[in-house]
């Protein structure tokens, strides 16, 4: 038992540092939000410290195998609560000068934030689903946080009606898979999906693929992005910096668990899904996102670009392929929060604005939030030597030691497609002539942050290799958590 | 040899020089004023310390010099920086040609010139990096990090349609140099590493050896350019300013010529030897039919860029003549065409910058009022007819002589390309200097002043000397290039005489 609760203990404190500032928040006089935020924060980096300090080779189970915890996880915990906790600091000021400022944010970041860590150690379709219940419904009502904007709660009830959705699909292709397998650990389903003669029956076919289209919707890979743009857009600028960043972290990372321990001997089945869903989503983001006028929207069809980048990985299904994409994921936070923390920077006088072409001039009028935006934008084009650059090439390169040429060249195209739309945004700021609609000066956190975030970008090329180990060792972990795993679960078995 | 990294010192000095320029303060006036000093000043420095790294140069070696090593990315894929006989000549094109492009801009750029100076540093390091990279990643990282200052320059400091022609020239070059990423992930997971001595050893399938061949051709071909994706070209070095063009025709084209001859050779013979026809035919046609285009031209800028085209196809016929001579040559070719086109193009800036148009017709007489400018200009377009005695010449006769003994036809139409190149020359020539000056605006024109002449003058010597003495060049890149033909050589006897 004590054992269980060492393992969970990163989410207790979610869980629990959440509790405790909603009464805070709820019981103080006066406006709290500000101390809230400030806890919020403290316990995300609490969790994230007491998840990063896991030992780096052990992996152990909680819950009877329903709960699984290891460096994998243990390294996407921390990046998804400290992506969490910038997008709280981000959201501070920007809240504050929108008049949303509201204690109760904070408080469902963190409640999303243990769904999240949830999700990243389920181990069992139950863990699994109470996890992205848990952080999915917090993710609805922070959508929609902006009460009195008609788009704001557009957004926040098309998430709603659409996530419920997927997760009808999701809990049908899980209830699927528990008859097939007469188990929802993904071990004991593992065992049970076998391929016979190369084939998958039918009916495990199917029960697969409706969990696939739910855990795609999660990470928005095409055909089930149609929630990503308008979502994006409606939300309040700083919901959407998060929703870009954390949820898909953990949505990727349960994603390859359950498919390389759950499914792993199916490989058959999904593999031609994953590397379908990663050329649609690849190049739907590169071809879609050239039309648009609005940044958020734009950034929303570059995230789902970005997806399919990850999923090449993803589909190579091999160690190098993990790896490729926990790297990938990460440097993707680091660039969309970089990115975010400019776009939350774009204000008149009279308040925020989110056309690209407010941008016009910016590198003469702000040139710092120009610089750290045009480095964002070379970036996510996967132009060298910007980080951006190693995650493709550590995607692609995993996708090639597959034999996935047709994919690869697809991607890379792609990739060519989606650079002519983020240059737009570095002509606009650098080779147009000065609109001043961006009035504003910088806030001074966020200055900071991009500033970070731009530095890392630019100069992660002299020094990769800490980066590149830590997700190489995660990855094959992940890849060789079911041996541990299994014996595990046959020691429990045998002890009833 | 000392354990100072002489090779990383020199590459990355530019970019302290552009830390420096960040630091700067004050108005707007000292913030250019000493943004110009310092590039100036680390161009400078730069260019001296490659002039001691050639002094120190073992030029009767083929081996790497002055190699670093160190771990960097994954097992197999490290910072591995050095030199051979090929490459180090072309890092002294380039530090030799930047002071001279960050003169040419001094007066003529006056909008953000601490950004300008910055691109063009940044720049720099990036073009060194690619000509000393020992590693085919690394080689990737600096061959495309360049687009992006390159972009800059050509977008918010050239002409009328600058936007369109930075658009352009990423693009097209981003497009070829992803096929080319691949093909290196691919030679990456055959041979668990791309350190390219390594690569050059392992001796690829044949069959995998067409398909990296291709993809490389992808990327170079672009870089180039050759015929027919060099539609980039005209447009970016029209909507260039004129230093960007400089640099454009000098050194960035010279990276697709760099590029077969360091991968597409060594690493692919036997592809190399199959699809040799193959750009023989495309040099041929790039070389009459951009000569032919070039004659048609109105703009001066444009009339440059399409005979740019055809002198690299003389570049591409010689390196795939698989000779000695045709290599050499194809080397000579693109170290003088570096000097002669970056010289025309800083003829037409001269004038451009006091007339503001490139436009052939709109000039006339020049002769009559500035005589120095006539010569330099004279002495450029016959070089780059390719008159002996000009550096220009020995380049051309030793690629057609390359080709002569591969393939006699393509010697025949690189011949008459000659013809072709002097037609367009010479026109060009008689158009602008002279005749009566006819055009109002022409009959003040100053003749050029001290620093134009002190700009162009390194460039007047080093196609006059090498136009008559090409032995230091030749023999000091005679090691690598043997050692490279021997290899090829040999690696397709063992090819053909295995299969037989």
């Amino acid at each position: 038992m004590l054992q269980n609760l060492t393992l969970i203990l990163p989410e207790m404190i979610l869980f629990l540092g959440a509790m405790g500032l909603l009464m805070i928040g709820a019981f103080s006089k006066g406006d709290a939000t500000r101390t809230v935020n400030l806890g919020a924060v403290a316990i995300l980096a609490l969790a994230a410290v007491t998840a990063g300090s896991f030992g780096n080779d052990a992996q152990a189970t909680a819950f009877n195998g329903a709960f699984v915890m290891d460096s994998f996880a243990g390294l996407m915990k921390v990046l998804t609560f400290v992506a969490t906790g910038i997008a709280i600091i981000m959201s501070q000021g920007y809240m504050q000068r929108e008049k949303l400022a509201r204690f109760e944010y904070a408080v469902l970041l963190l409640l999303a934030a243990a769904g999240m860590g949830m999700m990243i150690s389920a181990n069992d379709l139950i863990a699994l689903y109470m996890g992205i219940e848990l952080q999915s419904l917090a993710l609805y009502v922070v959508a929609a946080i902006n009460r009195d904007s008609l788009r704001s709660t557009e957004a926040g009830l098309k998430y709603f009606v659409l996530g419920a959705l997927s997760s009808g699909m999701l809990l049908y292709g899980a209830s699927l898979i528990y008859g097939f397998s007469g188990s929802t650990n993904f071990v004991e389903i593992a065992a049970a999906f076998q391929p016979q003669d190369g084939v998958l029956p039918m009916a495990q076919v199917l029960g697969l693929v409706f969990l696939l289209a739910g855990l795609a919707f999660k990470i928005s890979a095409v055909p089930f992005h149609m929630w990503t743009p308008d979502v994006y857009e409606g939300a309040p600028t700083s919901v959407t910096a998060f929703f870009a960043s954390a949820p898909k972290l953990a949505g990727m990372a349960i994603f390859l668990r359950i498919m390389m321990t759950g499914f792993e001997n199916a490989l058959v089945a999904w593999q031609q899904i994953i590397i379908l869903l990663a050329i649609a989503s690849m190049v739907l983001g590169a071809f879609a996102a050239i039309g648009q006028q609005n940044i958020k929207r734009l950034m929303a069809y570059s995230s789902i670009g970005h997806m399919g980048f990850a999923l090449v990985g993803f589909a190579a299904a091999s160690e190098a392929g993990v790896s490729g994409v926990i790297l990938y994921m990460t440097l993707y936070v680091v660039m969309t929060l970089g990115t975010f923390a400019c776009i939350l920077s774009m204000r008149q006088d009279s308040g925020p604005v989110e056309r690209i072409s407010d941008l016009a001039g910016l590198s003469q009028t702000r040139p710092f939030m120009a610089f750290c935006l045009a480095v964002m934008m070379f970036s996510l084009a996967g132009i060298p030597p910007m980080a951006g650059f190693f995650g493709k090439l550590f995607v692609f390169r995993a996708a090639i030691d597959a034999g996935l040429y047709s994919l690869s060249i697809i991607g890379v195209l792609a990739s060519v497609v989606g650079a002519f739309y983020y240059l737009r945004i570095v002509k606009i700021m650098y080779l147009d002539a000065p609109a001043d609609e961006v009035n504003e000066p910088m806030p001074r956190e966020l200055s900071i942050l991009a500033g970070v975030m731009t530095a890392f970008t630019l100069f992660f090329f002299i020094y990769p290799s800490p980066l590149v180990e830590l997700a190489d060792m995660a990855g094959a972990v992940l890849m060789q958590s079911d041996m541990a795993a299994t014996e595990e679960l046959h020691q429990h078995l045998a002890g009833h | 040899m000392t354990d100072w990294p002489l090779l990383s010192t020199i590459t990355f000095l530019p970019l302290l020089g552009a830390l420096f320029i960040l630091l700067v303060r004050g108005d707007e006036e000292t913030i250019a004023a000493n943004s110009r000093a310092v590039a100036l000043w680390t161009t400078v420095v730069t260019l001296l310390l490659t002039l001691f790294m050639i002094s120190r140069f073992d030029g009767s070696s083929a081996e790497f010099q002055f190699v670093e090593r160190a771990a960097w990315l994954l097992p197999g894929i490290d910072y591995a920086m050095g030199v051979d006989g090929i490459s180090v000549l072309f890092v002294l094109l380039t530090t030799a040609l930047m002071p001279l492009c960050i003169l040419a801009s001094w007066h003529a750029i006056k909008l953000r010139v601490r950004e300008y100076m910055l691109a063009f540093l940044v720049l720099e390091t990036l073009m060194i990096g690619v000509f000393c990279a020992m590693d085919i990643v690394l080689f990737y990282l600096f061959f495309e990090g360049g687009l992006i200052p390159m972009f800059l320059i050509i977008g918010i400091w050239g002409g009328g349609r600058r936007i369109y022609a930075s658009f352009k020239f990423f693009l097209y070059t981003l497009i070829g140099s992803v096929l080319m990423l691949l093909a290196i992930l691919y030679m990456h997971w055959q041979t668990g590493t791309t350190f390219i001595p390594d690569l050059m050893a392992h001796g690829f399938d044949a069959s995998v050896q067409t398909w990296l061949w291709l993809a490389f051709f992808a990327s170079f071909a672009v870089k180039m350019p050759m015929w027919p994706v060099h539609t980039w070209l005209p447009d970016a070095h029209v909507e260039a300013p004129t230093a960007g063009s400089v640099i454009l025709a000098g050194v960035l084209l010279k990276m697709g010529g760099y590029g077969f001859l360091r991968f597409s050779l060594p690493m692919f013979p036997i592809a190399s030897d199959l699809f040799a026809p193959m750009v023989f035919a495309m040099s041929a046609i790039a070389i009459v039919y951009t000569s032919l285009i070039a004659f048609a031209q109105e703009d001066m800028k444009k009339l440059i860029a399409y005979s740019s085209v055809a002198h690299m196809g003389f570049v591409t016929m010689g390196i795939f003549s698989a000779t000695t001579q045709g290599v050499q040559g194809a080397v000579f070719q693109m170290l003088s065409h570096g000097w002669i086109s970056g010289a025309l193009f800083l003829c037409v800036g001269v004038v451009y910058d006091r007339m503001h148009t490139r436009e052939i017709a709109a000039y006339g007489g020049l002769a009559n009022r500035m005589p120095v400018y006539a010569a330099v200009f004279m002495l450029f377009t016959m070089a780059n007819v390719g008159l002996p005695g000009t550096s220009g010449f020995v380049g051309e006769f030793l690629t057609i002589l390359g080709a002569f003994q591969v393939s006699t036809w393509t010697a025949l139409f690189a011949a008459s390309g000659v013809i072709f190149s002097a037609v367009y020359g010479l026109s060009l020539y008689r158009r602008v200097t002279f005749g009566q000056i006819e055009h109002e605006g022409l009959q003040q024109i100053a003749d050029m002043d001290r620093r134009e002449i002190f700009i162009i003058a390194p460039l007047v010597a080093a196609t006059l000397i090498f136009g008559f003495w090409p032995m230091p060049i030749l023999e000091l890149t005679a090691p690598s290039i043997d050692a490279l033909i021997a290899a090829y050589q040999e690696a397709l006897a063992v090819h053909f005489g295995g299969s037989q």
